[in-house]
């Protein structure tokens, strides 16, 4: 059942809304538990796109298997989706920035208080994210050190490449995910893909993973069969590569490869000398779970992360 | 005066980013002043401007005092400003949430690590900042609560208001909260405009720097007194919203005086002008933010009223 979670008027003739469809099998079979699947905070980022349609098709056509409420909502930034603005249009903010939010604050907190409301008391949350246009991302989960004890379970069945615990920040506190943990929601950041894109095949990999989790969970009764048993990581197993120069990055190696140190993982190009400008090289052994898909750089553009240990 | 590069970018079919700083006498590093760090910050970037032209002519006039330095830099982000971008043009990133940045990391991580390398020993530190809000307020300087602000200081700039704000998160990574947490006494001045050129306050906003300098000892010069500003915390400040999305009437301007009760803007209807609601204002006081521009979407901000029973003054 499609339900308006908040909506505002627009000046002219239109109202925004930001919707949910609420899937519940008769409440005769109905567990009591809450899930919800949340995506669109960043309207360039459209994997989790896919993963709603495709779990609100599973759900439907298999609901005597479901045993608790699903809420998906596939648009928190429902004109950033709908006009290819990673922010909110007109008002040139990060969505993912201003959690809680505030009832009595300006549009956007007024409709990110409204989100954390609806949201608030489910027994999970997962915020689906697809990096942004310039990286591409392996199926991952970010949990924060704060909440790993009680969300590294949880995230382990989502049948995903990797869980990165990272450090707590404080301009992180204005998140959804840490808005939800902080008032005891449970909730974990899944990234994967790149923005303006559709990774079919990481879409059906957390597909699987939901319902594993929803299995694990006791909504969901059909075995899902096994899932991928995650490397576990944390800040000081990751290694950051920047260019150090301005020109067009051309990868050497390919997403999810496993490179050794010193490989060359590309080089920045000067297109207008012929220069080879930068080589990058890995500092380390370990996998490539970062590769930029964004081809032009300037100083300190974000190349790759390896996991594999922080550089020597 | 001693105009330098102060640090470099490279990028892409554009000469390398150079952040200018106009070095004013030497000794004790006493005042950074930091104009424009976003794109749309013409005026930020103008006001700076003034107070080079400013300094320049009373250092002629041997009118700053030996033993103290006074760094201004203009802007540090003229490749977005040059493409009529606010942010970080190759990557839509903000420089003034990136501080106190990070030298091995993203673009504008690492020019929010030149910079505040560059400021963060400085006495007190004066950012030329701007409103996200599209209005129009009232001029005052902005301290945040973090337990290191220093109002009493704040005053010496002579402007009618200074706000005492409690930071959120997000503000945890601006220039002002970093250079506050670092020990530099940490000011951000606001004039009326951003993208568009106000000469009045312009000025103004040089004289309150000029201010805070003589009454510092750093500056020979007389300076008219100002004002006994008036502190306001979050709890004194009102927001009215909007009721409904339409086309924007206001009546109301900043520095107004309002009533509990009176009517502050309509909003009309875009398809035959008929009324749609009322902005009333909720409590009697002083109009200090009102919203400009011809629509509004429901629940924005159309007017902040600093409520008139929780006025106070500083006296200096």
């Amino acid at each position: 059942m499609l339900m308006t979670v908040a909506s505002v008027t627009l000046p002219v003739g239109e109202t925004e809304r930001i919707i949910k469809n609420r899937i519940a099998p008769p409440k005769a079979q109905d567990g009591g538990k809450r899930v919800c699947i949340v995506t669109g905070t960043h309207g360039d980022e459209l994997e989790g796109q896919y993963v709603a349609w495709k779990l609100n098709r599973r759900l439907q056509e298999n609901l005597e298997h479901l045993h608790g409420t699903v809420d998906i909502y596939p648009a928190l930034n429902p004109m950033g989706v709908s006009t290819i603005t990673r922010g909110v249009p007109g008002f040139d903010l990060d969505m993912n920035r201003i959690f809680p939010g505030d009832p009595n604050g300006t549009t956007t907190r007024y409709l990110a208080h409204e989100i954390i409301q609806d949201i608030a008391g489910a027994d999970l949350c997962i915020d689906i994210h697809a990096s942004n246009i310039y990286l591409k991302e392996l199926p991952q989960a970010r949990v924060n050190v704060n909440t790993a004890k009680e969300l590294l379970p949880l995230a382990k069945e989502l049948n995903l490449d990797f869980i990165w615990v990272h450090a707590a920040s404080t301009v992180l506190e204005s998140t959804l995910a840490c808005s939800l943990n902080n008032i005891k929601t449970p909730t974990i950041v899944v990234e994967m893909g790149v923005g303006m894109r559709i990774t079919e095949e990481y879409g059906r990999q957390l597909i699987t993973g939901l319902l594993n989790l929803f299995h694990k969970m006791g909504i969901w009764d059909e075995p899902v069969g096994d899932v991928r048993a995650p490397i576990v990581s944390s800040d000081g197993s990751v290694s950051f590569i920047n260019a150090n120069a301005a020109g067009i990055f051309l990868p050497h190696v390919l997403h999810d490869a496993q490179v050794t140190e010193g490989q060359e993982l590309g080089v920045i190009a000067d297109p207008a000398t012929g220069e080879v400008k930068e080589v990058l090289n890995s500092p380390v052994d370990g996998l490539l779970f970062t590769l930029r898909e964004y081809p032009v750089v300037a100083s300190g553009s974000l190349i790759a992360r390896i996991l594999g240990g922080a550089a020597k | 005066m001693k105009e330098e590069v102060l640090f470099t970018i490279d990028t892409l079919y554009r000469p390398e980013l150079e952040v200018k700083g106009f070095r004013f006498g030497a000794g004790k590093k006493a005042l950074c002043v930091v104009g424009s760090t976003r794109g749309n910050e013409i005026q930020q970037t103008y006001v700076c401007a003034l107070l080079v032209k400013t300094l320049k002519s009373l250092e002629q006039m041997n009118a700053l005092r030996p033993g103290f330095e006074v760094l201004v830099i203009p802007t540090v982000n003229q490749n977005s400003i040059n493409v009529g971008r606010r942010f970080w043009p190759l990557d839509n990133s903000d420089i003034n949430r990136m501080f106190p940045g990070y030298d091995k990391g993203e673009t504008t991580q690492r020019i929010a690590a030149d910079l505040f390398e560059l400021v963060k020993d400085f006495e007190s530190g004066v950012q030329l900042a701007s409103f996200s809000l599209l209005g129009d307020f009232l001029p005052h300087v902005r301290v945040m609560h973090t337990g290191y602000q220093r109002t009493d200081l704040a005053a010496q700039f002579g402007m009618a208001y200074i706000v005492d704000r409690t930071p959120e998160p997000v503000d945890s990574t601006t220039l002002n909260y970093n250079w506050q947490i670092w020990g530099t006494n940490a000011f951000s001045l606001y004039t009326k405009e951003t993208d568009r050129i106000d000469d009045e306050s312009a000025h103004e906003a040089v004289m309150a720097i000029l201010r805070f300098m003589n009454r510092q000892g750093w500056l020979r010069y007389p300076v008219h007194s100002g004002y006994l500003s008036s502190t306001i915390r979050d709890e004194d400040m009102v927001s009215v919203l909007i009721p409904t999305g339409g086309i924007f009437h206001r009546f109301r301007n900043p520095g107004d005086l309002v009533r509990a009760g009176e009517p502050m803007a309509e909003i009309l209807s875009p398809y035959d002008a008929s009324p749609l609601g009322q902005v009333i204002s909720p409590v009697s006081g002083t109009v200090f933010f009102a919203h400009r521009g011809p629509l509004v979407i429901e629940h924005e901000v159309a007017f902040d009223v600093i409520r008139q029973d929780r006025m106070t003054m500083v006296m200096v």
